[in-house]
């Protein structure tokens, strides 16, 4: 993306950013909250239209060829996405038909054992814990085995054990053919798995480094150096 | 898998999640009983204008009661931030639309439905003779509004004050749509065929034809932001 603007009525949400990430990359985001993170992961998984600047994802320039690239992308967010009426199974199989996943029953099937919700799959989603709705959000992200994975606070709420799961399928889907942007202001997992880190202050990336190159015991310290330890979003 | 069998898929989610919860057909049957009733107190038995005045209290009832289930259309999507998640899928947003339009087009339809046979039972409808034409009114009216009410059902859902504006923005377009189920049921409860109201009628068809053309193109905006 090159010259990134994203204005909510008159106020700048993302100003001016330009990234570069390789395929199959991991970078993670890390920012205070306001930074604009959720903003750019709805941008570049073409939930809202950028302001102004040029966006190229997995070869699809946005806004233009959205309809394009949405059959690539899986999306984590702190909210699951999911129906709380409806049953994982019922809530697996919509979103399956809307992707046009093959073999259906089968991969529904596979990710509810992966997520370890098999036993559960035919209770309503209303019934769920939190941690059990974002293990299910999880499973509904992979359905249509995504080559652009975009992660936004996914950790936000979890339990021991699920942010355990969620930590082992990030392992499984960073085999270098996926793209994955995750965003967090937790500096102990985001950098656990990533390639590159990036900080984001008052919708700007400060900082951008490759994970081999920065100093992970002290980067808490670079986090504070760069956003500030009294974080204000009118300084 | 089509088009059309895509909207059916969003449809069916929306038809599923109400055979659980029933919170809009009963809301909306509920108030449409309330309207027929209380105008019922209002309007003297064997008045001779009561004619004049029965078609009125049915599309009342039928507008206001589908107001409230149109209202509560997208609520359900903004759980879990789910239209989000519908957003995000690789469908064209015509899709979504006729899915939801699909879904509030039988919820409407049946309110409908059951509406217009409480108000046959306290008005001293005849049902054998009227069933069919009233039948097709109710059709063709029920499309005309769940299309333009389904349009702005997503428009104002991110409002605060979204009864209000959705009320404020659908009753003035429904006008014409009214207007002409009242006028043609009018002529079917007088005893006339529905050749009669051919006009009336044919109003319907073309405002169905338009709003529905018209807000499957706009629906993309709608739902943007």
């Amino acid at each position: 993306m090159k010259g990134l603007w994203k204005y909510f009525d008159h106020f700048p949400a993302i100003r001016g950013l330009d990234v570069e990430l390789e395929l199959g990359r991991f970078l993670t985001v890390f920012g205070p909250n306001g930074a604009g993170k959720t903003t750019l992961i709805r941008v570049l998984s073409t939930q809202i239209q950028p302001s102004q600047g040029e966006v190229e994802v997995g070869g699809c320039v946005l806004p233009g060829q959205a309809y394009r690239l949405r059959r690539h992308v899986g999306v984590i967010s702190h909210n699951t996405y999911l129906y709380p009426n409806l049953t994982a199974r019922e809530n697996l199989t919509f979103f399956g038909r809307m992707y046009r996943v093959p073999d259906l029953g089968d991969r529904i099937k596979t990710l509810l054992e992966e997520v370890g919700l098999s036993g559960r799959r035919d209770d309503l989603v209303r019934t769920y814990s939190r941690g059990m709705q974002q293990r299910l959000s999880i499973a509904r992200a992979l359905l249509h085995d995504p080559d652009i994975m975009f992660l936004d606070e996914p950790y936000t709420g979890l339990d021991q054990h699920a942010s355990r799961m969620l930590r082992d399928v990030l392992k499984t889907l960073h085999t270098g053919e996926r793209t994955l942007v995750m965003t967090t202001h937790n500096i102990e997992q985001g950098l656990e798995m990533c390639d590159e880190v990036a900080i984001q202050v008052r919708g700007r990336l400060v900082f951008r480094e490759n994970v081999g190159a920065i100093d992970r015991a002290g980067f808490e310290q670079t986090y504070f150096d760069h956003v500030g330890k009294d974080f204000r979003w009118d300084s | 898998m089509g088009f059309l069998s895509q909207a059916w898929v969003i449809a069916r989610k929306d038809i599923i999640g109400e055979l659980r919860t029933r919170e809009t057909v009963l809301s909306m049957l509920l108030f449409g009983f309330l309207v027929i009733l209380i105008f019922n107190f209002g309007i003297e038995p064997g008045l001779r204008e009561e004619n004049l005045v029965k078609p009125g209290v049915l599309w009342a009832a039928f507008t206001f009661a589908g107001i409230l289930g149109l209202n509560r259309s997208f609520i359900a999507e903004k759980e879990n931030d789910c239209l989000q998640g519908l957003l995000l899928c690789p469908v064209d947003r015509s899709v979504i639309y006729l899915g939801k339009f699909f879904g509030n087009f039988i919820f409407t339809l049946s309110m409908g439905l059951v509406v217009f046979l409480f108000f046959s039972v306290l008005y001293n409808v005849n049902l054998v003779q009227v069933a069919l034409p009233l039948g097709a009114i109710l059709v063709l009216t029920t499309i005309g509004f769940t299309a333009v009410g389904t349009l702005f059902s997503a428009v104002s859902v991110g409002l605060k004050t979204r009864d209000v504006i959705l009320s404020i923005l659908l009753i003035p377009v429904m006008v014409p749509v009214v207007l002409a189920a009242a006028k043609s049921s009018g002529r079917v409860l007088d005893g006339d065929s529905l050749a009669g109201a051919g006009l009336w009628l044919a109003l319907l068809v073309v405002y169905d034809v338009i709003f529905l053309t018209v807000a499957i193109m706009l629906f993309d905006y709608a739902v943007e932001e």
